[in-house]
């Protein structure tokens, strides 16, 4: 099973030269993403089989790659194949995506090479098992999808985007450079089985919970390391943005659960505090931060950052329910986080995707020149409602179910015995609920200044709909978050043997519970039908719509908008997104982002307009970012005398230097 | 024999609701209307209206999309399947499994992000006023009813909503100071998802502070009917919500003869009419609020909500 990844691994990544090769841009399209798509969908049957079937035993592989001595060790255990499985899904149909999309790529060559080498970075990092391999994976998706990031590097902010993803990207592979280097212990070994049969001491394992917190939290975009995120996300070619918010931050949160769940031993009470307080305090501030926003994509890279959180409060409950044996409960939460795992990805892409539709369509990013693209690209607007409803956790959707399950892992923990866990979980819970609704709030605003209402632009005037291929990829997921979220219990079932290798439990069978309901804990306490749901409300309403129609009246007749008899001919007197948001930033953005408004109003004959100006800060970057690089570049400008000492002083420089060390070395014990 | 006697009752709640809603918003109006000293409409009138406008031509605007025709029929659809689970005069309903309390919040959160997406659909300025103060509202009484249902869940160990209301009647409940801030939290978030005063005015049609009739101002005809019914579905669940959590006495439990299924259709009638007194006298007495207090408003219900549940997760028998 693990070599047959490989080979389709290896396929990926001879595609990148081979892209070159072919010097035709709309041949090298056709084939590089066809033979992309093959080899995900590939990995995905690869991996599906790895998960549900009946043999539990991971299949492993060695290559005699990597360090002499040790040799790249790869694993497919059931944590590697639900991860993989959700990686190829992503890379599938973002390569199916692509193949119409990359049709009016201005950037070909930018773009081709490192597209299959990012995909197959992805995949290296959910199946290495050694920490060099894994490391080196890691970098590898890295670099590949900031050479992604950096294709169309003309335009204004990107280069900044890249500087700052390179950054934060090299700093979090050094955390957990340092964290693989504890566990690995003096003895040095790096393999997955050696790390897993040696246990840290408790002081080693909470640094290297906070190197894998900052490491794999950079990457998947937990709050204060957020900040590259929303920049670098938007930049790459929307199917490579889809592919990074809705897979690769997957892929980092793989990395902490590796890390925390499994390599790490039995975990401590307070951890699962330290991951709830980020989880929490993420989902909050991601999903404010996107309701600010008016560039559709950053919004949505905004919004992957509240779903982190999700992510997170999922597996920090799990790790609070592990550490003081719970294992039921443990399975439960941890099930609902991997879960949003998977419907996360799932319905980001699906998002991403119309992004990129709607980018390609008018031109345009900022909502503040779209709308009314329900009548030109009717479509690409259905799916990308399903997209906007899942994501808001609107039954009978996929995300509903996973936010449910949360709720249910949270009713589970008066439980615990810590006193620290009775005050934090509670506040946890409502933070997630506060998060729920504002994201439902953030996706009326992104789907209703979008799609809604009248063009602002000439550009949305004319958009086009999309080609076949988009579409289709489209469909595919839209299709998905329906079926997810209408029989969750096949999808919760498939993550049992996760849940049963991390925390030794799992939850009930779900497919066998009549009806196709949800169980997670007891039928008396608990259950949740989407199939029957969703039934009653599509029978009720053509019900409704033909008992109506039959029987009342069917006329319909268009005419001019009401407006309450005010009406206007200008688009621009319809709300904007800045506009649809500023009830709830004057409700927390006070707080969060120090929002300021100034009203402008000139004296009476003075012609000029009134104005009225928002500011926001983002209090995370001038408090905690802008200090380190003014505190950098504070130490380089000092540095830099160093470039203009004479030869002698350099010689006594080194001299120095080496007396010091002498003296180092004489004094250590 | 047992499932086609639960399959009659839950189908008789479920018409029972549809008969109802009407006449409990014609009730509050009438009783309104007497407070203030006038004679006010019938309380059919609610009924009369429906038909008038079932039987209207719709005048739809020239830029309504898809979305703006189908999202009346959605929100009628999710309003109702949310009520038809909440226990009126008979606990345990035969569908009550196939929704808990969570996934009905999040029904009528359903139907809010779609009325809210209708209100952008025209694109008016008066529909964008009104989506963008509902979702404000929504974005913490949304959270707010969660921390309600995590309170009562923790004391009812379950939460389905027959179970709790199971749970309710029977004595070992007691009295708790949870359940008492969970109380007034309810009725603080049930205020403001109705769009009634201090946080709306569902009489209103030309003034700034308009928010649920700001969204609906472009709809009409049939349209207009079936968002009006799921306005006074919406007032009935509430009020349903809370008689069967916080005054569940009559309600007649699994199983119970006829008599006791009468004697449970009476009191629910006689709770929702105490219901829609208190509510008709509490909108008297009080002045609408500034539409940027409402956040305060439920902010107060929030961290009523969160403190309930604190007190749970520190002792189960506060």
């Amino acid at each position: 099973m693990a070599l047959l990844a490989i080979i389709c691994l290896a396929v990926l990544i001879a595609m990148a030269p081979v892209a070159i090769a072919i010097g035709d841009f709309s041949r090298a399209r056709h084939v590089v993403y066809g033979v992309c798509l093959a080899a995900s969908f590939a990995l995905l049957v690869v991996a599906l089989t790895a998960l549900l079937g009946s043999s539990g035993a991971p299949s492993v592989a060695t290559l005699p790659l990597g360090l002499p001595w040790l040799g790249a060790h790869f694993r497919l255990d059931a944590l590697s194949a639900f991860f993989l499985a959700v990686v190829n899904l992503g890379g599938a149909a973002a390569s199916l995506f692509a193949i119409g999309y990359g049709r009016q790529e201005r950037a070909p060559w930018r773009v081709l090479p490192f597209y299959p080498a990012f995909l197959a970075g992805m995949s290296l990092v959910v199946l290495a098992d050694d920490a060099f391999t894994f490391l080196v994976s890691w970098e590898f998706m890295s670099l590949s999808s900031w050479a992604l990031v950096m294709a169309h590097h003309r335009e204004s902010d990107n280069a900044h985007a890249g500087y700052v993803y390179l950054v934060m990207a090299s700093f979090g592979t050094l955390a957990l450079l340092l964290a693989f280097g504890m566990l690995a212990g003096p003895d040095g070994g790096y393999a997955f089985a050696d790390i897993r049969a040696g246990h840290p001491s408790a002081g080693l394992a909470a640094l290297v919970l906070v190197l894998a917190l900052i490491g794999a939290g950079s990457k998947a975009g937990l709050v204060p390391l957020h900040v590259w995120l929303p920049l670098a996300h938007p930049a790459a070619p929307s199917h490579v943005s889809a592919l990074m918010s809705g897979v690769m931050t997957k892929v980092a949160v793989y990395g902490f659960v590796r890390i925390v769940f499994d390599l790490l031993g039995p975990p401590e009470w307070w951890w699962s505090m330290v991951v709830l307080v980020l989880g929490g305090a993420t989902a909050v501030m991601g999903v404010l931060y996107a309701l600010m926003q008016h560039d559709l994509k950053r919004l949505l890279a905004y919004h992957t950052v509240e779903n982190i959180g999700i992510i997170f409060i999922g597996l920090g409950l799990a790790l609070a329910f592990k550490a003081y044996g719970m294992e039921f409960a443990a399975a439960l939460a941890l099930t609902a986080g991997l879960l949003h795992v998977f419907n996360h990805s799932i319905f980001k892409s699906l998002l991403f995707f119309g992004a990129g539709a709607v980018l390609n369509a008018t031109g345009e990013r900022d909502m503040e020149h779209l709308g009314g693209l329900i009548h030109r690209m009717p479509q690409t607007a259905f799916v990308f409602l399903v997209g906007c409803a899942a994501i808001s956790a609107l039954p009978p959707l996929n995300g509903f179910v996973s936010e449910w399950l949360t709720f249910q892992a949270i009713l589970l923990s008066p439980q615990l015995p810590s006193w620290g866990l009775k005050f934090l979980v509670p506040a946890v819970g409502a933070l997630l609920a506060l998060s729920a609704a504002l994201a439902a709030a953030c996706f009326v605003k992104a789907y209703g200044v979008t799609f809604l209402g009248r063009p602002r632009t000439p550009a949305a005037e004319r958009a086009q709909e999309v080609d076949q291929f988009s579409l289709s990829a489209m469909y595919v997921f839209a299709a998905l978050c329906l079926i997810a979220g209408i029989v969750p219990g096949f999808f919760i079932d498939a993550l049992a043997p996760v849940a049963q290798s991390l925390v030794g439990n799992s939850m009930p069978f779900q497919a066998g519970v009549e009806w196709l309901s949800i169980v997670p804990i007891a039928e008396g306490r608990s259950s949740y039908n989407g199939l029957l749901v969703f039934l009653f409300i599509a029978s009720s309403g053509m019900l409704a719509a033909f008992a109506i129609h039959r029987l009342a009246s069917d006329k319909l007749r268009r005419g001019p908008a009401w407006d309450c008899g005010y009406p206007d001919a200008s688009p621009a007197m319809q709300y904007t997104a800045d506009s649809f948001a500023q009830p709830i930033r004057r409700g927390f953005g006070t707080i969060v982002f120090a929002a300021r408004e100034q009203v402008e109003i000139p004296p009476p004959g003075d012609l000029r307009p009134a104005r009225l100006t928002a500011e926001l800060r983002d209090l995370v970057w001038d408090w905690l970012y802008a200090p380190v690089a003014g505190g950098v570049s504070f130490a380089a400008d000092r540095l830099n005398r160093l470039q203009f000492l004479t030869i002698r002083q350099f010689l006594s420089l080194v001299f120095a230097a080496l007396v010091i060390l002498l003296l180092v070395l004489a004094i250590w014990p | 024999m047992a499932v086609i006697f639960d399959l009659a009752v839950q189908g008789a709640q479920m018409l029972l609701v549809l008969l109802l809603a009407p006449l409990l918003t014609g009730f509050v109006r009438k009783v309104k209307a007497r407070f203030l000293r006038r004679q006010g409409p019938p309380v059919i009138q609610p009924y009369r209206d429906l038909v008038r406008l079932l039987r209207k031509e719709v005048v739809l605007a020239e830029n309504a999309s898809w979305l703006f025709r189908v999202t009346p029929y959605l929100i009628f659809a999710t309003t109702w399947a949310a009520c038809s689970l909440v226990p009126t005069f008979r606990t345990g309903l035969l569908f009550s499994w196939s929704a808990d309390l969570i996934a009905i919040i999040a029904l009528l959160g359903s139907a809010r992000f779609f009325l809210a997406l209708a209100g952008l659909d025209v694109g008016t300025s008066f529909g964008g006023v009104g989506s963008s103060r509902e979702v404000m509202i929504a974005s913490l009484a949304e959270p707010a009813m969660l921390m309600i249902v995590f309170t009562l869940a923790l004391i009812a160990g379950s939460t389905q909503l027959s179970t709790m209301a199971g749970f309710m009647i029977s004595p070992e409940v007691g009295l708790r100071v949870s359940l008492g801030l969970a109380l007034i939290a309810m009725i603080m978030v049930a205020i403001a998802e109705n769009a009634r005063i201090p946080v709306d005015n569902p009489a209103t049609h030309l003034e700034l502070t308009m928010v649920h009739e700001a969204m609906v101002l472009e709809y009409s005809g049939r349209h207009l009917a079936l968002i009006d019914l799921s306005a006074a579905l919406k007032l009935l669940l509430y009020v349903s919500l809370i008689a069967c959590l916080f005054a569940p006495w009559g309600t007649a439990a699994p199983g119970a003869a006829p008599q006791a299924l009468a004697i449970g259709a009476a009191a629910y009638i006689g709770k929702l009419a105490v219901g829609g007194f208190l509510l008709a006298l509490f909108e008297t007495a009080i002045a609408k609020m500034q539409v940027f207090r409402v956040p305060e408003f439920l902010g107060a219900a929030l961290m009523l909500g969160l403190l309930a549940t604190l007190l749970l997760f520190v002792s189960r028998s506060l």
